[in-house]
């Protein structure tokens, strides 16, 4: 039912909307949503951090980049290899690491992320350093060419209703509820017969190949990478968006990547005070609303509600 | 080989003895409140400017200028707690980390707005030639580094161990509920590890400025390098940051005169990957400690 | 419900967030040329982004001044892309759609200019890069110009200061930025036509806070010079080291720290520096002969007037860009197809950079008189002798 809601909401966008900079602009927040669901998925329902999710998200890019422009690959070939080398290399970062308790993921993936960077920019035979990668082909079906505008919007929409379902389905199932048993507490999970690590493992591969996938949308865009659009400060937006839009909430993650695409341009106003205004808004969110954008217009809402049913009307009485 | 063996040690020493002392930022903030503190990059930046703005621009005394660098930097530290991480309703240590994220990016934008985007220099603490020592040289500034580091370190020794404060602060770095129990007021005690953190970045960032450029956005890989350097060492002990800074300083100027100066970055992060994949708790960290 | 609900208000939200917030603002009630801009103004590149923007707005203000070109005002719509691609492909996207420019100048920097290439190509519209990395004009693409230096050019002014000296053995020291990058790969392409050898070549980070170690293995190869290549602040801390260690040899910069900010920064250890840049750093020591000299005085002299702040070497680049622009835009009436091929036709354009001649084959249309060497004596640029 939600998902019809929201393809609803997506189609009718896509078609109404005919601005070529609006439609831009929401394939940005599709593939931002996209990254935002992975993290959400591990840091709601996992209760782990990521402070190198970028890393996954260049991987997916220069993986395609790399076979698409250098060795002339069909972008479609290049896809499943992309998503399945994100999937190795997560699966080798994630093994020896989910034997700790604790943060420490975030602390090893945050090191992972920025050699992830470094070898982004070093090795550049092939990913062509700093000055970037050029050449990246658009996607094509046939002789139909999905290169931007109204075509690309809703291959990224379609992908993020794909990865909606997905996580809505995981949540829901047997793994879900074992998720959020680790959550709330690892010990009890694990007392109850929950194989935590194992688990643990998997969201955080799932959220990489989401992440994976992120960045193959964001290169065929784009066609054009460099390694600053997957650094470390972009692993930090990634994971702002999670917790402002509310951490363990799949619709937060639209709202966060969704706030955090569109603030910095309405920002602009402030000029050099921008970083000002943006580090306090996201401190008083964080100080006001620590469960998130979502659940605290949520709360909100129903504070008033309920207000307004139990304080009895004036003019009434 | 023998004179570049030793150039890139006195290298490594001075860069390494920078990245302890912020790395013992990290570690005196974390082993009372369990925090990791995005923004000691900034309080680092902060110290720099402070010391260029007060010594060149107002010729204070060098002394009076490092002190009162320091102290404006520990104010700073005291206002963050107080105004940004003791309001939050519900402190779940992702909220603290993104409030402290939030802070990095409030910080280097007042900074941009009051030192402009540009770099400023400061001069070296003392005016004396270089030293020649086997053919390579060895700033003074490095000396006066070492020195102060040494200083600092000693001093926090003899605050924790002598001082009833100190103690304090030890007794909720073990158990913080036990220590509130006995009278010990443990929310003072998270202010004052705040501010003792805060300054120490901004002594980091006294030593640093007459060395290098500091402009407004220098504070993060300076920051990320100290965590790096406060984990390698055990994050939550003294002694350690220091090795853990040290260590990383002369590993990273041996990786760049012995193999390539395109490693140099990753050579932190490397090790940061390894010292949690081979000894989570860092090389002079209490085995299996509980963290966060 | 409450899934339900969130849905709902999350989807109202953004819909309104997208509508709202980025209404078209009016324009002017007559039909000007509108001129999109797109620089570096704040981030890491502000130090380039920051004075194109304020030149752009004055190029604009004097040809407006002079009446517009055939009766139409321009008029510069200039967005920030804080040295981002993704937000320069944004923004992009915006001047094009939403503001409805003819023409594009900028960005900054060689990974933002590139990552626009495509767009531009695609939507057609003309642009005048203000960087540098030569991969933009190299191959030609039809709508895309650039008014920087290629450092090709600067690359070739060093090495032939080199070669008079009689040097044969260099030691070359980069930043690890896309600047850096180029600059290695053109003095490492460069260095056998001028029968030189790089005996060690070494990068550094920009942010390095002391960059001894790479250095010290420079001074093992024995160079006769040291070539460095980085924006400030790095450089300086270079030029600081080699002084602390006392090394005797010839040191080059690129024109990356072609700005008074580099002396003040470096202090005593500057003197002595040989570095490429474009005249301006010069002006007044220019001969009367020289083409530029009316240019460049009249530039320097608005731009300080205006802005109160001294003039960079940068500001220029998108300073000619509006000039150019200016040469190609009569008779076109706003066609972009007319402008690209007005562009390709400016011939003899004497601008801050250098003289511009553009064709077919040459987007970037800067010969070598477009750098000049200096020496820093006594805390000043020092015009050498050709």
């Amino acid at each position: 039912m939600k998902q019809i809601l929201f393809a609803v909401a997506v189609l009718t966008m896509g078609l109404t909307i005919s601005q070529s900079y609006h439609l831009q602009l929401l394939t940005f927040i599709g593939i931002h949503t996209i990254l935002a669901l992975g993290l959400n998925m591990l840091m709601g329902y996992a209760g782990q951090i990521s402070l190198g999710h970028a890393a996954f998200y260049g991987l997916g890019a220069y993986a395609t980049g790399i076979l698409t422009a250098h060795w002339g690959w069909s972008p479609w070939a290049a896809l499943p290899v992309a998503l399945a080398g994100t999937f190795v290399v997560a699966f080798l970062v994630a093994l020896p690491m989910l034997k700790l308790s604790g943060y420490y993921l975030g602390m090893g993936t945050l090191g992972f992320g920025m050699i992830a960077f470094i070898v982004f920019r070093e090795w550049s035979s092939l990913t062509g350093g700093d000055s970037g990668l050029v050449g990246i082909p658009s996607l094509t079906v046939g002789t139909f060419s999905v290169s931007s505008g109204k075509p690309y919007f809703f291959l990224v929409w379609g992908c993020v209703l794909l990865a909606f379902i997905a996580c809505e389905r995981l949540v829901d199932s047997r793994v879900g509820r074992a998720l959020r048993a680790i959550h709330d507490s690892e010990k009890a999970a694990a007392a109850m017969g929950i194989d935590t690590s194992r688990l643990k493992i998997w969201v955080f591969v799932f959220s990489a190949v989401l992440a994976g996938l992120a960045g193959f949308l964001y290169a065929h865009l784009v066609t054009f990478i460099s390694p600053n659009s997957f650094g470390f400060l972009v692993s930090i937006r990634i994971v702002t968006m999670v917790v402002i839009g509310g951490m363990a909430s799949i619709w937060g993650s639209l709202l966060g990547a969704a706030v955090l695409t569109i603030l910095p341009d309405w920002l602009h106003v402030f000029t050099d005070y921008e970083m000002v205004v943006y580090g306090l808004i996201l401190m008083a969110i964080m100080i006001f609303v620590p469960q998130g954008l979502t659940r605290g217009i949520l709360d909100t809402y129903e504070r008033s509600r309920r207000k307004a049913f139990t304080t009895p009307d004036p003019s009434q009485s | 080989m023998v004179q570049e063996i030793l150039q890139y040690l006195f290298s490594g020493v001075t860069n390494g003895a920078i990245y302890a002392v912020i790395a013992l930022g990290f570690t005196m903030l974390f082993s009372t409140t369990s925090l990791i503190n995005f923004a000691q990059g900034e309080f680092v930046m902060l110290g720099a400017m402070g010391l260029i703005t007060l010594w060149k621009g107002f010729q204070l005394p060098l002394g009076v200028a490092f002190l009162l660098s320091t102290l404006g930097v520990a104010g700073v530290g005291l206002l963050m707690e107080r105004l940004a991480i003791r309001t939050v309703r519900k402190p779940h240590p992702i909220v603290l980390v993104i409030i402290t994220i939030g802070a990095s990016i409030l910080l280097k934008g007042i900074a941009m707005i009051a030192w402009g985007k540009d770099a400023h220099s400061a001069p070296a603490f003392s005016r004396h030639p270089p030293l020649e020592v086997a053919g390579a040289t060895l700033l003074f500034q490095s000396l006066w580094i070492i020195l102060i580091v040494v200083a600092v370190v000693l001093a926090l020794q003899a605050f924790y161990r002598k001082s009833l404060t100190g103690k304090a602060m030890q007794a909720c770095a073990i158990n913080r509920k036990a220590a509130s129990l006995i009278g010990i007021p443990s929310e003072k005690m998270t202010l004052l590890a705040f501010a003792l953190s805060a300054g120490m970045g901004g002594i980091g960032g006294v030593l640093v400025a007459p060395i290098t450029m500091s402009s407004y956005d220098m504070g993060m890989l300076l920051g990320l390098k100290g965590f790096c350097a406060a984990m390698l060492g055990g994050l939550g002990n003294s002694w350690g940051a220091v090795l853990g800074g040290m260590l990383l300083g002369i590993l990273e100027a041996m990786g760049v005169g012995l193999f390539s100066s395109s490693l140099k970055d990753a050579i932190a992060f490397l090790l940061l990957l390894g010292i949690l994949y081979v000894r989570p708790s860092g090389i002079l960290g209490e085995k299996a400690i509980h963290r966060f | 419900m409450r899934q339900r609900g969130t849905c709902w208000i999350v989807s109202l939200a953004i819909c309104a967030a997208v509508v709202l917030g980025l209404a078209p603002c009016n324009g002017w009630a007559k039909e000007p040329y509108k001129i999109g801009g797109v620089f570096s103004i704040t981030g890491a590149s502000s130090f380039l982004g920051d004075p194109e923007k304020k030149s752009m707005e004055m190029a604009i203000e004097e040809i407006n001044g002079r009446g517009g070109i055939d009766g139409h005002m321009l008029e510069a719509v200039i967005y920030d892309d804080e040295g981002d691609p993704t937000k320069a492909v944004l923004n992009a996207t915006k001047l094009i759609s939403k503001d409805d420019v003819i023409a594009i100048v900028g960005p900054s920097l060689t990974p933002t200019t590139l990552a626009i290439v495509p767009l531009v190509e695609k939507e057609k519209i003309p642009l005048i890069s203000c960087a540098a990395g030569i991969k933009i004009t190299e191959p030609v693409k039809p709508f895309v110009f650039k008014t920087a230096q290629s450092d090709v050019l600067a690359v070739n002014a060093i090495y032939r200061h080199v070669q008079k000296q009689n040097i044969k053995k260099i030691g070359i020291i980069t930043v690890e930025n896309a600047f850096g990058e180029s600059g290695k790969e053109q003095l490492t392409a460069q260095a056998g036509k001028f029968g030189l050898n790089i005996a060690q070549a070494e990068t550094f980070g920009a942010k390095d806070t002391d960059m001894t170690a790479q250095l010290t293995k420079i001074r093992s190869a024995e160079p006769e010079a040291v070539v460095c290549w980085g924006t400030n602040p790095g450089p300086a801390v270079i030029s600081k080291n080699i002084q602390q260690m006392n090394m005797k040899m010839h040191l080059y910069q690129s024109h990356g720290v072609a700005s008074p900010k580099f002396i003040e920064l470096a202090g005593d250890a500057a003197e002595g520096t040989y570095l490429p840049t474009g005249k301006i750093l010069v002006t007044r020591q220019l001969p009367e002969s020289d083409p530029q000299k009316a240019v460049l005085q009249h530039y320097v002299q608005e731009f300080e007037k205006i802005y109160k702040v001294p003039v960079s070497g940068f500001g220029g680049y998108a300073y000619d860009a509006v000039q150019i622009l200016a040469r190609a835009l009569p008779g076109t009436e706003g066609n972009r197809d007319k402008i690209r091929d007005g562009l390709e036709k400016v011939k003899g354009l004497v601008g801050v950079t250098g003289t511009f001649n553009f064709s077919p084959t040459d987007h970037n249309g800067l010969g070598e008189d477009a750098f000049v060497m200096v020496q820093i004596r006594s805390g000043d640029w020092k015009l050498l002798e050709k």
